[in-house]
């Protein structure tokens, strides 16, 4: 079936190139003009409340109820931070959003902080996107040259500052607390919660915090309203929809914009082409790193919220990492767990320790060394780290380990007791632990 | 020595937050990018500018993993190795520079051109392997890609095969031989 692009629709032009002009002329700055001095900013927020719209970072949290805890008579300054942090493993559309239309997520920007009341945004980029942040940092510039940032946008007495910050190589800073603690100058640690940003964010003071993909909705909700955006999508709880990240053994890795609540089997054979080289699909991961294990059996879940989530999984931050017959699952899951020991902030003894363990009993066994009592314990030791923690990276680091070891126990139990991996022809070289900082 | 040619570059960065102690990152940025590295004089500089204690700024330093806290080759390689990349041969991509210039990861080359690292997720999953050096990434890697990258920055610094704005994925329609995960 056909679908209508929203987000990814003006990039796909030819010749488009994501400067001022362009997304001009594209429609581009039009919703501003319809919200600044037009609209009270609480009915702004109602608008965004009733489209039903949430969070594209991970969480899935209704983005206009999120701005209604903002105590209205707070008289101190407020503040909105892009969550430009992308760094859950296999996600890429933001860097996709921000590099190839960077003015539609800034258009966001400065929709939800009139909405929220705000003076100075940051956009929070992670270190690594260079290119990104130069993108952006032009992008701004040619915004405030135009009078759309600064003082007084449009005539309207509204006035929004937008400041990039870069981080420097973590990736828990892309979980809000800790971004904050990040843009603050301090190391990553989430927060303990309550008190929630919307009260005690940035320096304290009230805060919003939404991912790039989220922003970019705005404009397109306040163009063409509530009632079309509730159409789009599997209504009244996924509504919209969401850049899928394809990649793994798939004939055509990449971003895919849909409505959300089409089936996964829809999207990796009829609009990914299918799997690479025709194998058959063994699993799949349908929403990052975090997000628990699925397979064959799983293709006709559809892919909202909801239905990923009464599935067993979640649809967290729309990366589908796709593998085919003959990937080792203990092997995926020992990566995955590379991952997160090596990105565990260290701060909750549970997660901290938990992730080290967990990584040293998935390499035993991966490289022929495993016993049988190691299932058990991997078994025991998982349900003791999830919801143990401060932050969701503890329910996290376990859902690669407890759905491959659910549907793929048999390919454990192998492991042990031919003392290799069945599926390695020769030793290979280590994917080794390595951080340097 | 950070300070002073850099003052106008620190002002401004100083004048988007309302709190010092927010303008750490971007300067631990700035004396990384004059530098090559976070050296102890930088930091203890950076102390003084934003009212921290040498201590405050090292223990924030080496919470991330960008911050070099020694001199490292001019070219750092860093060949994302999470499992995205692992599945389409992130450890082809590791021989393949180990091949060509005999680098195994955490090393620097003998005359200081390339240090190899591996780290994860760099979100760039649809066009592995991928490898970011220093600010560039290359992405959809083939041996030979990877042998002109290296030879063209060791000759020119640079090399026009450095991805622009994100790369579109083009369709592979290998077949699966080129993962290193399959039998």
């Amino acid at each position: 079936m056909p679908h209508e692009l929203i987000l990814l629709k003006n990039m796909s032009q030819p010749g488009y190139t994501g400067s001022l002009a362009d997304y001009e002329r594209a429609g581009g700055y039009q919703a501003i003009r319809k919200v600044l001095g037009k609209m009270p900013p609480g009915d702004v927020t109602d608008l965004v409340k009733r489209s039903g719209l949430r969070g594209r970072g991970g969480a899935g949290f209704p983005t206009g109820v999120k701005w209604s805890f903002i105590p209205k008579d707070h008289p101190g300054p407020r503040y909105l931070c892009c969550n430009a942090d992308e760094s859950e493993p296999g996600t890429f559309k933001d860097r996709q959003l921000m590099e190839r239309d960077p003015h539609q997520m800034i258009e966001g920007m400065i929709i939800a902080s009139y909405a929220i009341g705000v003076r100075i945004a940051y956009i929070y980029i992670r270190g690594e996107f260079v290119m990104g942040a130069k993108i952006l940092e032009r992008a701004l510039a040619e915004a405030y040259k135009a009078g759309y940032l600064g003082e007084n946008i449009l005539g309207t007495g509204f006035a929004v500052d937008i400041y990039v910050h870069r981080g420097a190589g973590a990736y828990i800073c892309g979980e809000e607390t800790a971004l904050l603690e990040s843009l603050e100058g301090k190391r990553g640690l989430p927060r303990t919660k309550p008190p929630f940003p919307a009260t005690n964010g940035l320096f304290n003071k009230p805060t919003v915090v939404n991912n790039v993909e989220t922003l970019a909705n705005l404009p397109y909700i306040v163009n063409r309203g509530v009632e079309w955006f509730m159409a789009i999508g599997n209504p009244p709880k996924s509504t919209g929809t969401r850049v899928f990240c394809l990649s793994g053994h798939i004939k055509r890795p990449g971003n895919y914009e849909v409505p959300m609540g089409i089936t996964f089997r829809e999207m990796i054979y009829d609009i990914a082409g299918g799997m690479r080289g025709d194998k058959p699909l063994k699993a799949f991961i349908p929403g990052g790193a975090s997000a628990s294990f699925f397979t064959s059996q799983h293709l006709d879940v559809k892919m909202d919220f909801e239905s990923v989530a009464q599935a067993g999984s979640m649809l967290g931050s729309g990366g589908v990492t796709v593998m085919e017959e003959g990937t080792c699952m203990v092997w995926a899951a020992e990566n995955l767990l590379h991952f997160f020991n090596h990105e565990s902030c260290g701060k909750c003894t549970p997660c901290r320790e938990g992730s080290s363990w967990l990584l040293q009993i998935l390499r035993r066994i991966e490289h022929g060394k495993g016993k049988m009592e190691d299932l058990g314990t991997l078994a025991r030791l998982c349900p003791n780290i999830a919801g143990r923690t401060v932050c969701a990276f503890g329910d996290a680091e376990i859902a690669p380990i407890l759905s491959t070891l659910q549907y793929f126990r048999d390919e454990y139990e192998t492991h042990v007791r031919e003392q290799r991996c069945p599926f390695r022809r020769a030793p290979a070289p280590d994917l080794i632990a390595v951080g340097h900082g | 020595m950070l300070i002073e040619p850099y003052k106008d570059r620190i002002a401004e960065i100083l004048g988007r937050y309302p709190e010092k102690r927010a303008a750490l990152l971007p300067l631990l940025w700035l004396a990384q990018e004059t530098q090559g590295y976070v050296s102890e004089e930088a930091m203890r500089e950076i102390a003084g500018l934003l009212d921290l204690t040498p201590p405050q700024v090292f223990e924030t330093v080496t919470f991330y993993s960008m911050y070099n806290l020694r001199p490292i080759g001019r070219f750092h390689i860093q060949v994302c190795r999470s499992l995205m990349c692992a599945l389409v041969g992130a450890e082809n991509l590791l021989s393949w520079i180990d091949a060509k210039l005999g680098l195994k990861t955490g090393g620097t080359t003998p005359d200081r051109m390339f240090s190899l690292h591996q780290v994860e997720c760099l979100a760039s999953c649809g066009t592995g392997p991928m490898m970011q050096i220093n600010d560039e990434y290359y992405e959809r890697l083939t041996q030979a890609k990877v042998n002109r990258i290296l030879d063209d920055l060791r000759r020119d610094g640079k090399s026009d095969l450095a991805s622009g704005p994100f790369m579109f994925p083009e369709p592979s329609n290998k077949s699966s031989e080129s993962s290193c995960r399959t039998n």
